[in-house]
């Protein structure tokens, strides 16, 4: 998957070469294509062995929290007659 | 694994996905992806059938091996036949060129191999005696990768054939086809990671169109359509980033920096679209002795062929979805492509095999 990229949990580093565990899977991903220095229990994005980002579990908790404030900013888009949606047709999938 | 970063729960799920019926206008709409990823995640997640009839979401050139020129794979075949090693990535090798695929080479007798990484690739010149080359596909969440590898003084009898493509300028040239219908875009995630969101800025700001950054879990994919429709209501087209955590504005400046470095722009071939301007990178002069296309004799690129009663060009354009093609399912499966979109992992007709995804209602 050319544009897949998987976190993975930083446990070691040497030099431009990091040691890393995907959820058991434990392999290597250079460090030169990020900008940002990583220590061991850092998170990185790591797109086909190069590390391009570096993640934090704070950030998907924020980004939960912008989910839930759009959910809640709802209110000016409703238009008459809301409260009936109406249903897809089930067996579609 | 990684609980953090999985954003899946059903109950935000059905939040977004409320909030997209409640912002969907009543009339059709179409929304257009350009990343294979955001197809197998829409398609594997049902996604479709969390939307309301009227939007439409549709993969456009998202797959860097489906858009690759059949004159290119032609190139690696010609090279391969010398007795040069070539690697790519796996889905590379089974696209149809203009006459073999590589996979096809490799039947008779080639030297080809797969790579998940360019790393790898400078590994397998290191064990090899041989000429070998690096067959460089991929848009800007790759191309970095390369470039690290160029300057990373690689082996001798390493070369790179480069075809790396830049995901913006196809964005804006679609909406340069006559009706092209198309209401707004989510945005790659990962090719955004490494280009921020300028370049959608400047190629895109003058259509108007709402260009929103997704990410690939389920719920990142709802709430940037949820977006893409907030903003065709307010009647504020723009770049949006709904995908914070892994895109921030000025992109990665290391991987970007390692681009302009090793690469510079130029016109590029796109499969079943055509040349589009400065959507292409080429190695820089002073990497001459590392480029295959100096180092061996690369025949002139020739037209790509015209496969009778495939609807790729349209699939790619997002001018058609996989099932409306006649050949889809029928004579073209992953066993049988007949088109490079049923080829390549990331093509939108291979993944809508493999998920039985239909056009909705």
């Amino acid at each position: 998957m050319m544009c897949l990229a998987a976190p993975a949990l930083v446990v070691s580093v040497e030099g431009k070469i990091a040691h890393v565990d995907y959820g058991g899977v434990l392999t290597t991903a250079r460090l030169d294509t990020l900008s940002e220095k990583v220590k061991p229990g850092d998170y990185v994005l790591i797109h086909t062995g190069f590390a391009i980002q570096r993640l934090s579990p704070e950030d998907g908790r924020e980004t939960l929290a912008l989910f839930d404030e759009l959910a809640a900013s709802l209110e000016p888009y409703r238009s008459e007659g809301e409260d009936d949606p109406p249903q897809r047709p089930s067996g579609s999938g | 694994m990684n609980a953090s970063f999985r954003l899946a729960d059903p109950e935000r799920a059905k939040a977004l996905s409320e909030a997209i019926r409640i912002l969907a206008p009543p009339e059709p709409i179409k929304i257009v992806h350009v990343c294979g990823t955001h197809e197998v995640a829409i398609s594997h997640n049902g996604i479709r059938r969390l939307l309301p009839e009227t939007v439409t979401i549709l993969e456009g050139p998202g797959c860097p091996v489906c858009v690759t020129p059949a004159s290119e794979i032609d190139a690696a075949v010609e090279i391969a036949r010398t007795g040069a090693t070539v690697c790519s990535f796996g889905d590379m090798l089974r696209v149809p060129g203009g006459r073999v695929s590589l996979d096809q080479a490799r039947s008779e007798g080639c030297d080809i191999r797969t790579v998940l990484s360019a790393k790898d690739a400078v590994e397998q010149a290191r064990a090899a005696k041989g000429e070998v080359v690096f067959f460089a596909v991929g848009f800007e969440t790759t191309a970095p990768m390369t470039a690290a590898i160029v300057l990373d003084d690689p082996p001798e009898n390493l070369s790179v054939l480069a075809s790396h493509k830049l995901i913006p300028p196809a964005m804006a040239a679609l909406l340069d086809l006559p009706d092209h219908g198309i209401a707004g875009y989510l945005a790659p995630g990962h090719v955004s990671t490494i280009i921020g969101t300028g370049p959608y800025r400047e190629w895109l700001d003058s259509y108007e169109i709402p260009v929103v950054i997704g990410g690939f879990e389920p719920l990142d994919i709802l709430y940037a359509i949820a977006l893409i429709l907030r903003q065709i209501a307010d009647g504020t087209p723009k770049v949006e980033n709904a995908y914070p955590r892994a895109v921030d504005d000025e992109g990665n400046r290391a991987a970007l920096n390692l681009i302009d470095e090793v690469f510079e722009v130029t016109d590029a071939a796109w499969r079943g679209i055509g040349t589009i301007p400065s959507s292409g990178l080429v190695l820089r002069e002073r990497f001459r002795s590392i480029d295959a296309r100096e180092r061996f004799e690369i025949p002139e690129p020739g037209p790509d062929p015209e496969i009778p009663g495939c609807r790729c060009p349209d699939v790619l354009t997002a001018r058609a979805v996989p099932s409306d093609c006649p050949l889809f399912g029928t004579r073209c499966t992953p066993l049988t492509p007949v088109g490079p979109c049923m080829v390549g992992a990331e093509g939108a007709c291979s993944i809508w095999f493999r998920y039985g995804e239909r056009r909705t209602p």
